[in-house]
């Protein structure tokens, strides 16, 4: 069919910025501040000083679901900083995030001690496969600077070597989305086997403790969830200090005509490795601050549909918006659990729609629809 | 009894050509009329070592206790109200009053039961003797070898010959004459079945003490030589079978990648719900085959032929609806298509499961269908596996064909290679569209016809293939039908090759690992873009 490519509009702020535009708005800035705020003072307040029976009270499920919804929103804003800013669509992120996540989870599994079901050292699942020594790869599993720096160097390592090899040899749109499927797919059904070494199709679950504190005690889910906060805003500033960059302005010119990039003399490789490298991190950084919140990590969430599912996220708060991606994971999975609480069979039906609907009739997402609403307006003002 | 007739020639003439074989004389019986059962017992595998026809039918009167013996010391067997010759078989007149029966217990029943399996050897029906030589080679009593000398002797057809000629190798290879078990060796050897290499194992075994159980050099090495060639047939065979699965899981593959060759590898358009029209395809084949169960049972083998033209319709229909619907509207969108479709692919998916359950259905194979042929001793080509390679092939041809002879075919090549010249001309570029979109779906309804013959039929059916048959697609190189044909196989074929050695889930990713390398060296014969087209 021979059509060209997906051209997506150059968002004027970043088309026109002069040198160096500024982080932020000072409308931004303030908008940071108030999360901050919420993150740090209020919701805690809410968890721990307001009584139970207050309706200004976040009860322990309240606090993991909406410390959930951060987790996935931040992987949604690493999804967007390659899809919305460098045009790679990846539909394998989720691996990145399950792999975040098992580092945490080997560690968490070794906080367990001698508390799980056998009474073993051996996390309980390695004991039921009668193995009587720790493999090599959970060496060091029971320090947690090492699980944070596995957690970050593991899916980063993996992205950088894949990337590495796919970009170099060109592979890009729905070739590079497909390989990407095919990884997570791949990675998924390696980690449903027992012999792998990560629990088989179980993974790890029945955590006890973290860093030596009960782990669903409600200050612990507190701090979590603070930390999570303070995650996602770290990680927006920082993609956000990457797309307003010269960095960051090569590969949105990537994202639009790579070709013309290459002719003008950049090797786009470099710049679409480290994005693509730095989203995987922060995926990394997402599952390990979910998994001891949520309390369970197995393969199923290497599963393509989760990593797909996570594209919609960005697809309906509007890619090529840091924003838009956290308010398209608060939407979809404010949705997923009013729906699956509710009616649990349609949830699919709404999920299928919601992929042809944004893509049909709101292509921009609802952040970007939003930003085109305010530019018309103001044209139409003076 | 006429059918019988010339096989009791040949057992006769066996008989009369071997000297060993003695007719049965009446001291041979009198054993049974005595009062131990070891006596009878002894009589009844002297009765089938003789390898006289008679001795089937004396046995079958003990077993029937229709044996009888006079005063005189003659056996006779009642029937109806006559009596018979028990060694002749002639009519005999004797008094019925006079006659003592003979009376066996369990054990003697037992060993009559084992003794008559063995006389299975001779009988007409082929599949009676195959079955009882079968059994004959898991029990190997030496008490038969004259019956198995005697119906070797008689077989016609040539490979249970061949196993008669096993069986009787095995006894001889612990006879005393040295040239007997050479002979008994080679012939094993030369059999190159598997089951004989354990007979072969203890001449090339050491004792505990390091020597060779066998201290005959020359034997050993006979031994030896009979066991290699017996492995390397074997590994002939599971070369065959890698081969022939591979071909089988490429077919598979080939059926889903097919209809990805027009929608994606033609048109460009990544179809992410490709997968669910395999599904249904095969959910259309679920229901034809309940609606033939309910209306026509009769013709219920015949059903499959039913379902190919409706699951081609159902969806040819549904492929357009989506086509006309979604796709039209994102053309050169290649990732908002996808990630539409895939939303589609989810609706269909839950309207599936809402409709017929999440349950897997079951989707039966008509008669004609199971079964197989057994081409080596450990190599079975089950027919339904045949089918699905010869299906394919045939879909192939007919896709080839419709591409490349009719009109259709003709504006589907035209607007893919210049949309704006193919219109200009009065090609209806939208309607083509549509009716290649169509016709990739339908064409993926008949693989998921094929499909529900050889997997589970059930909601989630069309995710299993659809990463494999975009990997075969690009493999091959898109736009062309080789291509997807050579890289369905090919991915098949290595697959089952990997498989072995790794397991199915490292097997499945190596090949994606091998893809991912493959890219590296040839990105160009993946992505068949050329000339002009090549960057948008």
């Amino acid at each position: 069919m021979n059509a060209p490519a997906a051209v997506i509009e150059v968002t004027p702020a970043v088309a026109l910025a002069p040198d160096r535009a500024p982080l932020l708005s000072p409308f931004g800035w303030a908008a940071v501040a108030v999360a901050l705020t919420v993150i740090v003072v209020v919701v805690p307040v809410m968890a721990l000083v307001v009584p139970p029976g207050s309706p200004f009270a976040l009860s322990a499920y309240g606090l993991t679901l909406v410390g959930k919804i951060l987790c996935y929103a931040l992987c949604a804003v690493a999804l967007d900083l390659v899809w919305g800013y460098c045009g790679i669509l990846s539909l394998g992120h989720g691996l990145f995030f399950a792999l975040g996540g098992y580092a945490m989870g080997m560690y968490l599994m070794r906080q367990i001690g001698r508390d799980g079901v056998y009474q073993s050292d051996l996390p309980d699942f390695m004991v039921f496969l009668d193995w009587k020594a720790l493999p090599w790869f959970w060496q060091g599993s029971d320090s947690f600077l090492w699980a944070v720096g596995m957690a970050l160097l593991v899916p980063g390592l993996l992205a950088f070597v894949f990337g590495w090899f796919a970009f170099r040899s060109r592979v890009k749109g729905v070739y590079l989305s497909i390989i990407t499927q095919a990884l997570t797919y791949a990675a998924m059904l390696l980690f449903f086997r027992n012999d792998t070494g990560f629990g088989g199709n179980n993974g790890f679950t029945d955590f006890k403790r973290i860093l030596g504190f009960p782990i669903a005690a409600i200050e612990t889910r507190v701090v979590l969830f603070v930390l999570t906060g303070l995650a996602l805003v770290g990680g927006f500033l920082a993609c956000r200090a990457i797309v307003q960059s010269k960095l960051g302005r090569v590969v949105t010119a990537v994202r639009d005509a790579e070709s013309r990039v290459m002719f003008l003399g950049y090797d786009p490789l470099p710049y679409k490795l480290f994005v693509w490298t730095f989203s995987a991190v922060l995926c990394g950084l997402a599952g390990a601050l979910y998994v001891p919140q949520v309390g369970i990590i197995n393969p199923s969430e290497m599963a393509p549909s989760n990593s797909i599912e996570m594209v919609i996220w960005v697809a309906i708060g509007g890619r090529g918006t840091l924003v838009g991606p956290i308010v398209g994971a608060a939407i979809v999975n404010g949705a997923k659990s009013v729906f699956t609480a509710a009616f649990a069979e349609y949830w699919l039906f709404f999920l299928g729609a919601l992929f042809v609907a944004v893509t049909l009739f709101l292509p921009k997402g609802v952040v970007g629809t939003l930003i085109a609403w305010r530019g018309k307006a103001r044209e139409s003002a003076p | 009894m006429s059918r019988l007739a010339p096989r009791i020639v040949a057992i006769a003439f066996a008989i009369v050509a071997m000297p060993a074989f003695a007719a049965l004389v009446a001291g041979d019986l009198k054993p049974l009329a005595d009062e131990a059962a070891t006596e009878k017992l002894a009589a009844i595998d002297h009765l089938v070592g003789s390898g006289d026809p008679r001795a089937a039918a004396i046995l079958k009167a003990l077993k029937d206790d229709a044996l009888a013996v006079t005063p005189q010391g003659e056996f006779v067997i009642t029937e109806g109200d006559g009596h018979l010759d028990a060694i002749t078989g002639a009519k005999a007149t004797v008094d019925a009053a006079t006659l003592e029966s003979i009376s066996i217990n369990n054990r003697i029943r037992g060993r009559i039961d084992g003794a008559l399996a063995a006389f299975d050897l001779l009988a007409p029906d082929r599949a009676v003797r195959a079955k009882a030589i079968t059994a004959l080679e898991q029990s190997r009593n030496p008490e038969l070898t004259k019956l198995i000398d005697a119906a070797a002797l008689a077989e016609t057809d040539a490979e249970l010959k061949s196993r008669l000629g096993l069986l009787q190798a095995g006894p001889r290879l612990a006879s005393d004459d040295r040239a007997t078990r050479l002979e008994a060796i080679t012939q094993l050897g030369a059999s190159e079945n598997p089951a004989t290499r354990l007979l072969l194992l203890p001449f090339v075994e050491k004792a505990a003490d390091g020597s060779f159980r066998e201290p005959d050099a020359e034997l050993r090495g006979a031994a030896e030589r009979a066991i290699r060639s017996i492995d390397a047939a074997q590994r002939k065979g599971e070369l065959a079978g890698a081969v022939f699965t591979g071909l089988s899981l490429g077919s598979v593959l080939l059926l889903a990648a097919l209809g990805l060759a027009i929608t994606y590898g033609l048109m460009g358009v990544i179809n992410m719900a490709h997968g669910e029209f395999l599904m249904v395809g095969a959910y259309a084949t679920f229901v034809v085959q309940n609606l033939f169960r309910r209306y026509l049972p009769d013709a219920v083998d015949w059903y499959l032929a039913a379902a190919l033209p409706v699951a081609f319709a159902c969806a040819f229909a549904l492929g357009v609806v989506l086509e006309r619907t979604v796709v039209r509207f994102l053309y050169g969108r290649p990732l908002e298509t996808l990630l539409a479709t895939y939303g589609v692919s989810l609706l269909i998916i839950q309207a599936t499961r809402t409709i017929f359950g999440a349950q897997n259905v079951e989707v039966a194979n008509p008669s004609w269908l199971s079964g197989g042929i057994q081409v080596l001793p450990n190599l079975l080509l089950p027919w339904n596996r045949i089918a699905i390679i010869a299906f394919a092939l045939a879909v192939v041809a007919l896709v080839w064909a419709v591409l490349n002879m009719t009109r259709l075919g003709l504006f589907v090549r035209a607007v893919t290679q210049n949309r704006a010249m193919a219109g200009c001309v009065g090609v209806r570029t939208s309607r083509v569209d549509t009716m290649a979109f169509g016709l990739g779906a339908g064409v993926a309804g008949l693989g998921g016809v094929a499909l529900s013959q050889v997997g589970n039929v059930g909601p989630d059916l069309g995710q299993a293939y659809i990463v494999d048959s975009f990997m075969a697609v690009v493999l091959g190189g898109v736009g062309q039908l080789a291509g997807t044909v050579v890289g369905s196989f090919g991915l098949g074929i290595v697959n089952k090759f990997l498989e072995p050695f790794t397991g199915a889930v490292l097997a499945k990713i190596a090949v994606l690992v091998l893809i991912v390398l493959f890219i590296q060296r040839r990105p160009q014969g993946l992505f068949a873009l050329k000339g002009r087209a090549a960057e948008a």
